[in-house]
């Protein structure tokens, strides 16, 4: 392609890249920090994919076990102590689990990561509107996940370190009468770092792509990865700042002796859910929206086809953020409210699967007709339309709220969710991953080790949360260390599934590791005619600095 | 391992999964709901069933779709791609269709919503007198409200009031409610009559056919109580007194596990409802009235089933 060569051409003499402390350090560069993004979802998703590890190691037979080894060797206790202490370390496995995996990997790796690497590319701009306070969102990040892990080691107030009441924080739990400690303390403040850098990250990308897409390609020619990022900014606009609030009250419950979450001097503890759900519903769809915005290239990419129904796929994309913002209480239908209240958020929740549904079928309709390639980001792309279909019908189940008092809390639940964010937002991550990987580093990854990763953790991922419905309907609550021996069967398979995903797991690492010990040299567009966003036109990796002359969008081209 | 080994070794045998469904507690591998013992939950159930239809139809349909793109749309079925990127027709179906299936599924919804939520208006179930309509009970509604608060305590407890039954000192009949497996060295053994993390020292007691009215509160951190048997499951919030209703059709014991993370022993702090006859129930409260606990429990340890036909089991 002698356009890739002109472009390479032309940038030679301005890419000067700094040295390295200065490069990795005070970057400024959207692609070294969407890098360092990634690198740093790497370390995180380590760690919280580990403590999946412990919580399916101890759930894999009936009895409190493995952990107490665990426990005994941390704590150097033994007998009962040990075993009690298990008790509330398993409850923080599994509330640190949760927050680093959200906060710390999925969040970082598809908008930090992903959305700093190609939202410039693909709407032709140079860099980010504000690359220092790029720069500041990331490290911003790196301090709040310190922060998590020293709250994992200081004193919980619970016998163990580390707080213990679940990702979402419910005070009493996590006021003085539950965790005393200096950990729930620390991670108030890790939440508090985590939120800013994000809402600095949402205004970088919001003002962004409002303001620097190249010439002639207005909003409605937009790639929909960018207008995926739109949305998901605009919805940590919205919600980050009234978690933000809710945790600044706990914290001066905590600490300063008012009382808005405390009964006994007037406050109430369900206020504290709704402003954390106004906050936590979006959130899941921050999580999901960049996923659905690359999933779309990659269907379009390997069939050879543009997007079906452009259009709606963006405008979906806008109905899901919306109507995001209007159904938080469905994750509290048993905390007591009128009944009246609970039709609507019924009503609303099931409205949510229009759009959703819009989705699946256009990106169905993208396939149809054309001649599609079967590589390794499209395998993962074809499982995630399938597994989030899954995930999304279990979600109209539990919509109705007459059924969700009887599911409310079970493994049901942590089946569905996972089904949209593990299996959802992960084998997007993982789809993103397989197609950009070649454009960000300019190296070949092995393709048998790709098809091979998502095989297994195809597989392992199913045998892993499937069994989950069949706990949850059967009545097995949620967080809970040990369970009456009718439930083996299902945990038991569950655990295999997990020692399976530890295989998936090693060869995405041995991939890695493999790609960039061989270095087999990455072409400009290695997707051929049906890849046409703009950072196809690129070498790979794109140089230092891009699109110092502005690409102008001509009407026909792309969307 | 051995579990997977044993489960399909039961299916061979038995040729079903649910060979011997438990009542009123998990069954080993199964699958679905535990069976219901009150309307509400029959009514979730069936619903439960509708739904499942529809998501499955939706979830074949998709991935009967997905799997005809690959065969038909691959590279080298089809070499050249089309470039069609609208039909306005298919958009509109696909938009309508799901609209049109989330009204099917919002009337069963809403109905079983508020069947559920509304407390049944006594007098005028009794007043109507209509035998036939299986969503009330005449004979319970003329009998009146059985009220009984459970507070979730700071212990990891339950504590239970009888809110209209005083005892000796005029106070409502109340006593808290342990666990007696903690998963530790000094638990007793786990035995059928006592299911190890379900059972209790002391259990909820309450007569069969009656209509009980629930409260939930809690001293400390929050709690839920549910019965999934039942049906249902309302969270016990400090500061708060909630509130729902169900009916037992059939006696037997019922458990159910504390549904909110509420700290250490969360998983330890089990619900045990002994669904009685009336008039043990009555001796059970007699006996309860003048405090000696124990020799009240003994009294429903076995539970009298004689000579009462359930409604449950005559439909079915």
């Amino acid at each position: 392609m002698p356009m890739d060569q002109v472009a390479a051409h032309d940038h030679d003499d301005h890419d000067h890249k700094p040295g390295f402390f200065v490069r990795w350090f005070f970057s400024t560069n959207h692609k070294d920090i969407g890098t360092l993004y990634l690198v740093f979802a790497l370390i995180a998703g380590i760690v919280g994919y580990s403590l999946s590890g412990l919580i399916r190691l101890e759930l894999a037979e009936p009895g409190i076990g493995p952990l107490t080894g665990i426990v005994e060797m941390l704590y150097g206790t033994s007998g009962p102590q040990a075993i009690e202490q298990t008790k509330s370390f398993y409850n923080t496995v599994i509330t640190y689990h949760g927050l680093i995996m959200i906060f710390f990997m999925v969040m970082p790796a598809l908008i930090g990561g992903f959305g700093n690497w190609f939202v410039p590319l693909m709407i032709g701009a140079p860099d980010m509107a504000f690359p220092r306070m790029n720069n500041i969102s990331f490290w911003l990040t790196v301090a709040a996940f310190v922060l998590a892990c020293i709250s994992m080691i200081v004193p919980g107030g619970n016998g163990v370190n580390g707080f213990g009441g679940g990702w979402v924080l419910y005070p009493p739990l996590s006021g003085m009468a539950g965790h005393p400690g200096p950990s729930m303390d620390l991670l108030i403040l890790s939440l508090h770092t985590a939120g800013i850098a994000s809402i600095l990250g949402a205004i970088n990308f919001i003002v962004t792509i409002l303001n620097m897409r190249a010439p002639g390609m207005t909003l409605h020619k937009m790639p929909l990865f960018a207008w995926s990022l739109l949305v998901t900014a605009i919805l940590l606009l919205l919600a980050l700042p009234v978690l933000a609030g809710a945790l600044t009250m706990l914290l001066t419950d905590r600490n300063f002796g008012s009382q808005f979450f405390d009964p006994s001097g007037g406050g109430d503890p369900i206020m504290f859910q709704h402003l954390f759900w106004f906050f936590g519903h979006p959130e899941v769809y921050i999580m999901i929206l960049p996923a659905f915005g690359l999933i779309s290239h990659i269907v379009s990419t390997f069939s050879k086809k543009p997007i079906f129904g452009y259009l709606g796929m963006a405008y979906a994309m806008v109905a899901i953020g919306a109507i995001g913002f209007i159904v938080w209480a469905h994750h509290m239908y048993t905390v007591g409210m009128p009944s009246d209240m609970k039709a609507y958020f019924v009503a609303a929740t099931m409205v949510i699967a229009v759009p959703t549904g819009i989705k699946i079928f256009s990106w169905i309709a993208t396939m149809w007709g054309g001649s599609i390639d079967f590589s390794v980001p499209m395998v993962w792309a074809i499982g995630f339309i399938f597994l989030f279909t899954v995930g999304g019908v279990t979600g109209v189940v539990l919509a109705n709220a007459g059924i969700d008092h009887s599911l409310h809390d079970t493994y049901y639940v942590v089946a569905h969710f996972h089904y949209v964010l593990s299996l959802g937002a992960v084998f997007g991550l993982f789809a993103g991953w397989y197609y950009w990987f070649e454009k960000m580093f300019g190296i070949k990854y092995n393709k048998f080790v790709g098809y091979a990763h998502f095989w297994i953790m195809f597989i392992a991922s199913n045998l892993i949360f499937f069994p989950q419905h069949f706990l949850g309907l059967n009545g097995m609550p949620r967080r809970y260390v040990d369970y009456p021996e009718a439930f083996s069967l299902w945990n038991n398979v569950s655990s295999w599934g997990y020692a399976l995903s530890m295989v998936a797991t090693l060869l995405f690492f041995y991939g890695l590791v493999e790609a960039m010990v061989r270095r087999r040299k990455g072409e400009a567009n290695p997707w051929g005619e049906g890849a046409t966003t703009l950072e196809w036109t690129l070498p790979s990796p794109p140089p230092f600095h891009q699109f110092n002359e502005l690409p102008v969008v001509k009407n026909e081209g792309g969307h | 391992m051995r579990y997977i080994f044993a489960w399909i070794s039961a299916v061979l045998m038995t040729g079903s999964a649910f060979a011997q469904e438990l009542v009123g507690q998990p069954t080993p591998g199964a699958l679905g709901f535990q069976p219901a013992a009150t309307r509400i939950m029959e009514r979730v159930n069936d619903f439960h069933n509708y739904l499942l239809v529809i998501i499955t139809v939706i979830t074949v349909f998709v991935l009967a779709l997905l799997i005809w793109v690959c065969v038909r749309y691959n590279r080298r079925a089809n070499p050249e791609a089309r470039k069609f990127s609208h039909n306005t027709t298919v958009e509109i179906i696909w938009t309508a269709v799901p609209v049109i299936i989330l009204v099917a599924i919002a009337g069963p919804s809403f109905s079983n919503l508020f069947y559920q939520e509304n407390e049944p208006d006594l007098e005028m179930i009794a007043q109507s007198g209509d035998l036939d309509d299986p969503n009330i009970f005449v004979d319970a509604a003329k009998e009146g409200w059985i009220t009984i608060k459970a507070e979730g305590m700071g212990n990891w407890a339950w504590t239970y009031y009888y809110m209209d039954e005083l005892d000796v000192d005029g106070y409502p009949v109340q006593y808290v409610s342990n666990g007696i497996h903690f998963g530790l060295p000094t638990d007793p053994a786990p035995t059928p009559e006592k299911p190890l993390y379900l059972a209790t020292d002391y259990p909820m007691v309450i007569p069969v056919n009656r209509y009980i009215r629930y409260q939930t509160t809690s001293d400390r951190v929050i709690h839920s109580w549910t019965v999934p048997a039942f049906g249902v499951k309302t969270d016990a919030v400090p500061g708060r007194l909630n509130e729902g209703w169900f009916l037992v059709e059939e006696t037997g014991v019922f458990y159910g596990q504390c549904s909110e993370l509420c700290g250490k022993n969360h998983a330890f702090m089990p619900i045990e409802v002994r669904v009685v006859p009336q008039d043990q129930y009555d001796s059970w409260l007699a006996v309860m009235k003048t405090g000696d606990i124990d020799a009240a429990t003994e009294l429903v340890q076995v539970i009298d089933s004689t000579g009462e036909g359930t409604r449950l089991a005559s439909v079915e």
